[in-house]
């Protein structure tokens, strides 16, 4: 009420000083009843399994626009197909910027193809807000001020794994299976920054496999006998199944870490259920299939949009799942610009939010940025595997 | 004479026009569609002239991009003095290639062409390669701009320079296809037998047009990638080969105009696509490729080349009171 009376004297000084309407209009994308929000993902091509999350984002916006919009501005969501290719990205972007004149893009989905766009991005001071990507680039306020992520990096993960290890088994003998591309080496520092500079000493062997390989027994057999006792896998889909089975088939029972991206049940179930109970992982949003968030208030929402504004969709796929959060994220950013929606405005606002619930986060979980942290989420659960489903356990653990 | 220089300077007029006409985003597409054409172009040589299908040229491309990538970022060498160094490499490599691989025929040229362009992105991923290629992660150019304090926005001036360094390239290929070399190009694809017969070496001649034509797709990628100031493995999928397949074949094989407009129907028809239906772009794409192939089997420049034959043939046929049903097929060149 008061930030609408506050809006209301603005408003009225507004209309006697000449200045503040011109300020309105100078952001491109920007009208007194509506604002132009630009994103790009791979409807075609090698990731377009992701594509629906860009109906999910555009689902979002008709429900936000159905309420009446944000400070009663709606929002126009221009979303195209990049097909995962960089260069297509760029060229989308462009148009997105130069000729649909949007006021800022709002998560684009990829490593490579947002990287493409970074450096235009940054250049013409346009925000480019929670990046649909896991990498840690995207948190570099010093050299690119107007990118940000959203969710935790591999970074951040490895990191609270590190923590765990330290806090729970400070005399663990870590070694480390890594697959040999970012992903994996993101890991890897991760997990040594968690762990700790004086505690490095506890990492006692790392082996890497190469996406190509055809297996990675040798590489098990490597980390059993140089005698770890905690094994961290760092390893898509694939190759996590192949580690599981293969520490069964040793019977080798080390304390076993799995990076979250290799946690759906299908994995497992291809892994062995039994041999899969007592992995350990971390994660931050809610999974729809997951019986405990059966009658949970957060997850009663995201499924009253489901239903609403998705009738059709498949409510099992996370794909629906991971974008709501970051909507509730822009839609707070639009709401703390209040009247001033100029492109620096958004940027900071972005980068101000503080403690900020989502209804699909993980109890406990909330978005925090600052001027300093482009990190929304760093705070992760760790959950253990029960043989039949995740199990969370113990508080919350920060990177 | 005359009237050769009057198409020449309309042809000039024609490129330069979008300068004025166009803004930033629509001028770097053109930017790309130019690198596009001469990537066509490439293929063409091999593909159109000599007869050898390769569905691998997207890796040459690829070559290209990266040698200029490598330059400008860890060499610091400036963005106009790459292209040279991309045609030597992606010409080096098109050679070693192309020696054993066109002693194969037909499919097989193909398939082997098309399992370059299958490993070339994950070589690019390789370890030991890293240090260049920069891995998954790609190498980030900057973007130059305009020379001498010229008054041009860096698109424009980019435009320019992407036109500046393919239209000698152009050139090039139409000298050499139209005199001894492309009259033994063509004998090869025609009648390999006969040709051999003549005191052609094939397999040099062979050889050579794959060199010629990988160095030429190699510049194309090195505008590339200075255009898009990004190189990364997943900017140059398998698929990219074929988009410059369906451009050859679309445009007209055979023909530089075909190179051309190929290269629009490539960079533009996937947009035309995502406004008809963005549930299924593939699909329309898929269609509006058919329709191309089923109303102009010569693909466009094949088509528009058999116009006026075809209006003359009208002619002729309403003289002898003939119906002009076959007009403008047989035309391949």
């Amino acid at each position: 009420m008061w930030n609408r009376r506050t809006l209301l004297k603005t408003a009225a000084l507004g209309a006697l000083a000449p200045a503040p309407p011109a300020l309105a209009q100078a952001t491109p994308g920007v009208t007194a009843t509506d604002i132009k929000i630009g994103n790009t993902m791979p409807y075609s091509g090698p990731a377009s399994a992701y594509g629906v999350e860009g109906t999910a984002l555009a689902a979002f916006f008709r429900m936000i626009n159905a309420r009446g919009g944000i400070n009663g501005r709606k929002v126009t969501f221009i979303s195209l197909d990049d097909g995962y290719s960089p260069p297509r990205t760029l060229e989308q972007t462009r148009k997105l910027v130069e000729e649909e004149g949007v006021a800022f893009l709002f998560q684009g989905l990829g490593t490579p193809t947002q990287t493409a766009v970074r450096p235009y991005l940054n250049a013409n001071s346009v925000p480019q807000l929670f990046v649909g990507s896991p990498a840690d680039k995207w948190a570099d306020p010093e050299h690119y001020p107007w990118t940000i992520g959203f969710n935790p990096s591999y970074r951040t993960e490895s990191a609270i794994y590190g923590r765990y290890i330290l806090q729970t088994k400070p005399d663990a003998r870590i070694g480390v299976l890594y697959q040999n591309d970012d992903f994996g080496k993101d890991f890897l520092i991760g997990l040594k920054q968690g762990i700790g500079e004086a505690h490095a000493a506890m990492l006692i062997k790392e082996v890497s496999y190469e996406p190509t390989d055809p297996t990675i027994d040798s590489q098990i057999v490597t980390l059993q006998s140089a005698g770890v006792d905690v094994v961290v896998t760092a390893a898509i889909p694939k190759f996590a199944a192949q580690a599981i089975r293969k520490l069964a088939e040793l019977d080798w029972k080390p304390l076993h870490i799995l990076a979250s991206v290799s946690t759906s049940l299908t994995v497992l179930e291809q892994a062995g259920p039994a041999s899969a109970a007592g992995l350990i992982s971390a994660r931050f949003v809610k999974d729809n299939t997951d019986p405990q968030w059966a009658s949970d208030p957060g997850m009663n929402e995201w499924r009253a949009f489901m239903k609403t504004y998705l009738p059709n969709a498949d409510s099992t796929d996370l794909n629906y799942v991971w974008p709501y959060a970051p909507c509730v994220a822009v839609t707070q950013v639009l709401r703390q610009c209040g009247s001033d929606l100029s492109r620096r405005n958004i940027m900071r606002q972005a980068a101000n939010l503080h403690d900020l619930p989502a209804a699909t986060l993980l109890p406990g979980i909330t978005v925090s940025t600052g001027p300093a942290n482009y990190r929304p989420i760093r705070a992760m659960r760790m959950q253990r595997f029960n043989g039949q489903r995740w199990e969370l356990f113990g508080s919350l653990i920060s990177s | 004479m005359i009237a050769g220089r009057a198409s020449l300077l309309a042809g000039a007029a024609v490129l330069l026009a979008p300068l004025f006409l166009f803004t930033g985003y629509h001028l770097f597409e053109l930017t790309l569609t130019v690198a596009t054409a001469l990537a066509i172009l490439g293929l063409d040589l091999v593909t159109g002239h000599t007869g050898q299908i390769s569905l691998g040229h997207g890796a040459f491309y690829a070559i290209g991009a990266y040698v200029t990538a490598i330059l400008m970022a860890d060499c610091g060498v400036p963005y106009w003095a790459t292209p040279p160094a991309s045609a030597l490499v992606s010409a080096a490599t098109g050679f070693a290639i192309g020696l054993p691989a066109l002693r194969l025929r037909g499919h097989y040229l193909a398939l082997t062409t098309f399992a370059l362009a299958v490993a070339l992105p994950q070589i690019l991923k390789y370890r030991g390669l890293e240090g260049l290629t920069g891995g998954v992660q790609g190498v980030v150019l900057v973007q130059p701009g305009p020379p001498f304090g010229l008054p041009l926005t860096p698109d424009q001036w980019l435009y320019l320079f992407s036109l500046a360094v393919a239209a000698p390239l152009f050139l090039l290929v139409r000298n050499l296809t139209r005199g001894r070399i492309g009259l033994a190009m063509v004998a090869a694809r025609d009648h390999p037998l006969a040709a051999e017969a003549m005191g052609i070496d094939l397999a040099w001649l062979k050889t050579g047009a794959f060199a010629i034509s990988a160095m030429i797709t190699g510049i194309a990628g090195s505008l590339g990638a200075i255009a898009v100031q990004f190189v990364a493995p997943d900017s140059f999928p398998p698929l990219l080969s074929i988009f410059l397949f369906v451009g050859l074949v679309v445009g007209g094989i055979g023909s530089a105009a075909g190179a051309v407009i190929g290269a629009l129907f490539v960079q533009f028809v996937p947009d035309l696509a995502e406004q008809v239906s963005k549930a299924a772009p593939g699909a329309v794409y898929g269609i509006a490729l058919i329709a191309v192939l089923y109303l102009m089997p010569q693909g466009a420049a094949g088509a528009l080349a058999s116009l006026p034959q075809l209006r003359r043939r009208g002619a002729l046929a309403a003289a002898r009171g003939e119906s002009p049903s076959r007009g403008g097929t047989g035309h391949v060149e």
